[in-house]
């Protein structure tokens, strides 16, 4: 009846996870109950969880990776304190529980985290910058949100029953197939990954549709933000690597529910290959998640140094090189594993490569800096954070790009220290610079300047400390992975960086504050012109948070900086008092389509985890009547008047004028 | 003669002279039947993508056949060029069922699809066929990574036909119940684009597993 699941599966003997979960559980339904009893439910429901607008959707991607941070850091600090104490000693989390934890970390940073939040970046900001109303398929971002939000769940049930994955973020077998790992575990990983993957590759395709067919009048590609051109790649990496994985893992899943010979030791399976497929999908992933950072930098960077982009063209161009290369690097994660010096050399030289596209970025930004009129707002302490730091990242990057000293590093915590400085350093630090930065698009009001400085430098701080001792100790020979160790000269090195751990902890708890603070001061902190930063883009033209519709009147776009040259124009003429020609606006209408679809994905992820097979048809057929039922609807839009949108339009011009009178006088 | 010469250079079939003005210009949103068609056919790239994987494992496996059958002792090239004809002619009555679509035709509409789904199930049921009579040999899935492997991929896509036959039966019950909406048209563009290119993957299939695999 239930498959391999029984009581047995609900670890009561450890501790550890059972607070755990307790903890989330009550969170989770004290939430619940506070949205019920208050009666938000309806509110919710209507405006949010049915919601397929861009906006709603992109805040809802950025508020699960912020959820999913949390998780995964308090992974981290787990493992930064095991390590602390485990010299010569068991620590306090046994082999089996670390084991998870690590896999459980790695998973959730780069799946649940830093997926979601520059996915949710783009879709709250591209069809702003690009005039438009909304992506190109509206309902499907919907059902692409959700599908990531049933991974992520499912990551989490893992906590309670059962358990997760032993076997780091990339189940490698032999270790992953099913004679080493018996339990439920890799299952948890792999169809929580090939759920949330059909969401990311439908966000893919979505966004490459949304930047390649739906620009506003005028916007040709040489005239697009930076932003949407490092979202055109990283949109064109997702549809090309992303299906990679979901091929991957379909056969690691065939190999462990049906005895297939992919990935084993008999019969003739390739363990090779596996390395091989899951890399030409992890390298494109690693500039999935950097391209849309460099892409948050070009506007942050820009926006506060009061100047247009330096070097734009060079810039789209090392983007797409970027894009093109990094599908041909993949090898390097695996020099050691014997393919030999000449195909070594090959693929250490095109990962040397790639780092001239990026370099070429670094000096755009810095050139854009040089005598600009720089503002050191939270978003640009971040992008300059980010500077320093990802430049540290790319150099060691270089360094194990080189086949010899690859082979001394490989699998140390040299490595664990560089991928951290590059998707800490970048990724993380552009998803925080385009969080305050477009924080007030969103919402209509800023974050608190001091408590967000205060985060940026415990954040700065607290990386170097917790990860520089790293590439120490990858010099003196720690590997990865360790639960404990007997070598006394490690563990000095291993307390600062707990030391280090808990400086960004002090970090996260500001960062909370300040979104607590932000939202009880919102009155103060309104942004009532919708252009809080002297923005240059078109997501500053239109009123903050922007109506359903975005804009009123689809804007027209006559060269670069779009909203730079039309505020120019609007100063030189005054603003414009002709009285604008609004008409009806067609809107897509919500649906619930991507929550009812993920609703049963998830019973169809947990049925085929616990191999409860009845269930698992049930849902498939769930998610079939779902689809059926969508295509049947007959009204798909509703129609937003003129009047309307004239009210709504002008509301936002009279404000602008006020403010620019004022400014004037 | 002169006139209908003269008449095409002005008509500018390659807007040539337009080029200027376009390339300054960029007209605004796509209409929503180039957007549907457009995203349609990135996500077939990366299905593509995905069966590219699968063949690539296949070349790698293929002589990994654990002492078990090579491909030459089980390939029966009589069945595949059968199955080959009949999803090719359901390729040309999926043709058909568009045409018929494009012209509102109900009834001709229903025949081309209906003959697409008759079609399609005898494939499937040779493939099925083949699938069975090669287990029931000992020659399953789980008896070398070379037939691991081939059952993968052919089983690949014999999945996405079977997903292709739900969707068509959707559409068919849709155009009674619906008729020829402009939204329904996309969803039929949408089914076609994903038929023809079952049958581009089933040519490399054909050709890189039966043909050469026969070789002996």
């Amino acid at each position: 009846m239930f498959g391999k699941l029984n009581w047995s599966a609900i670890p009561i003997d450890q501790p550890i996870p059972m607070i755990a979960s307790g903890v989330v559980a009550l969170v989770i339904l004290g939430v619940l109950a506070w949205v019920v009893l208050a009666g938000h439910l309806p509110y919710l429901w209507r405006e949010w969880i049915t919601s397929v607008d861009h906006k709603r959707i992109g805040v809802m991607y950025t508020l699960l990776a912020m959820v999913m941070l949390l998780r995964g850091f308090s992974d981290a600090i787990m493992m930064r304190s095991q390590q602390a104490v485990a010299f010569q000693s068991q620590g306090y989390l046994p082999p089996e529980h670390y084991n998870q934890i690590f896999s459980a970390h790695g998973t959730i940073m780069i799946f649940f985290v830093a997926m979601p939040f520059v996915i949710g970046l783009m879709n709250l900001v591209v069809p702003l910058q690009l005039g438009v109303r909304d992506v190109a398929f509206p309902t499907l971002n919907s059902v692409g949100f959700w599908l990531t939000a049933t991974g992520a769940l499912l990551v989490n049930i893992s906590l309670v029953v059962g358990e997760f994955a032993r076997t780091g973020w990339l189940p490698y077998p032999p270790l992953s197939g099913l004679t080493y790992s018996p339990g439920v575990g890799v299952d948890y990983y792999l169809w929580a990954l090939q759920i949330s993957g059909v969401g990311t590759l439908v966000a893919g395709i979505n966004l490459v549709t949304t930047v390649l067919k739906l620009r506003t009048r005028g916007m040709t590609y040489l005239r697009m933000p930076m932003f949407c051109w490092t979202t055109l790649a990283s949109s064109l990496l997702i549809v090309a690597a992303f299906p990679i994985l979901t091929a991957t893992l379909a056969m690691l899943i065939l190999d462990r529910y049906f005895g297939f010979h992919f990935f084993t030791n008999e019969a003739g399976g390739n363990v090779m290959m596996f390395m091989n497929l899951i890399w030409a999908w992890g390298h494109p992933e690693v500039y999935i998640l950097v391209l849309p950072a460099f892409g948050i930098f070009s506007e942050v960077v820009s926006t506060f140094s009061g100047k247009p982009l330096f070097g734009y063209r060079s810039m789209v161009l090392a983007t797409m090189a970027i894009c093109v290369i990094s599908f041909m690097v993949w090898l390097h994660h695996f020099f050691t594993m014997g393919a030999g010096p000449y195909v070594n050399a090959i693929f250490g030289i095109a990962s040397m490569i790639i780092a001239v596209p990026t370099g070429v970025k670094i000096y755009n930004w810095l050139f854009t800096m040089y005598g600009g009129r720089v503002r050191f707002d939270t978003p640009m302490l971040w992008a300059i954070g980010f500077m320093v730091t990802f430049i540290l990242g790319g150099l060691t990057g270089v360094l194990v790009a080189v086949p010899p000293a690859d082979f001394l590093l490989h699998n140390s915590l040299f490595l664990v220290a560089h991928f951290h400085n590059v998707i800490i350093g970048g990724v993380l630090f552009g998803a925080f610079a385009g969080y305050a930065y477009w924080f007030p698009k969103a919402f209509g009001f800023r974050l608190h300047e001091g408590l967000g400085k205060a985060a940026f430098w415990c954040w700065l701080i607290g990386f170097y400390v917790a990860f520089m001792p790293l590439y120490a100790l990858g010099f003196l020979g720690m590997t990865r992975r360790m639960q404990h160790y007997d070598v006394a000269e490690w563990r000095p090195w291993l307390l600062v960086a707990a030391a280090g751990a808990v400086i960004i902890l002090i970090g996260i708890i500001f960062q909370i504050m300040q979104l607590t603070v932000s939202i009880r001061h919102r009155e103060e902190l309104r942004d009532r012109t919708g252009d809080p930063w002297d923005g240059r883009s078109l997501e500053w033209a239109t009123a903050s948070p922007p109506p359903a519709f975005n804009f009123a009147i689809s804007p027209d776009v006559t060269g670069e900086d779009a909203y730079w040259s039309l505020k120019a124009h609007a100063k030189q003429q005054g603003l414009e008092k002709r009285e604008l020609d609004y008409k009806d606006i067609e809107m897509p209408r919500n649906s619930p389509t991507g929550f009812v679809c993920a609703f049963f994905a998830t019973i169809m992820g947990f049925a085929l985890i616990w191999h409860i097979w009845w269930m698992v048809a049930a849902g498939a057929l769930g998610a079939f009547a779902t689809f059926v039922a969508f295509a049947w609807r007959d009204h798909d839009e509703y129609v937003i008047p003129a009047k309307e949108v004239a009210r709504i339009d002008r509301a936002n011009i009279e404000e602008r004028r006020a403010l620019t009178s004022l400014a004037g006088a | 003669m002169a006139d209908t010469t003269l008449a095409y250079a002005q008509a500018d079939p390659h807007r040539l002279r337009g080029i200027a003005h376009a390339a300054v210009a960029h007209a605004g949103p796509a209409p929503k039947r180039i957007v549907t068609g457009f995203g349609f056919w990135i996500f077939l790239l990366s299905d593509i993508v995905m069966f590219s994987c699968f063949f690539a494992t296949y070349a790698v496996l293929v002589d990994q056949t654990a002492e078990g059958p090579k491909g030459a002792e089980l390939f029966d090239l009589r069945r595949v060029a059968i199955e080959t004809v009949l999803l090719l002619l359901s390729s040309f009555t999926c043709g058909l069922a568009n045409i018929a679509a494009d012209v509102r035709n109900k009834l001709w509409f229903q025949v081309s699809m209906a003959a697409t789904c008759v079609l399609g199930l005898a494939f499937l049921y040779l493939e099925g066929r083949e699938f069975a009579d090669l287990v029931a040999r000992g020659a399953g899935p789980t008896r070398s990574a070379f037939l691991t492997a081939f059952f993968s991929l052919v089983g690949c896509h014999g999945l996405h036909v079977s997903a292709g036959i739900l969707w068509l039966l959707t559409m068919m019950a849709q155009v009674v119940a619906k008729g020829f909406r402009a939204d329904i048209g996309r969803r039929i563009m949408c089914f076609a684009l994903f038929w023809h290119a079952l049958d581009i993957i089933w040519v490399a299939v054909f050709s890189v597993v039966y043909l050469l695999g026969s070789k002996p």
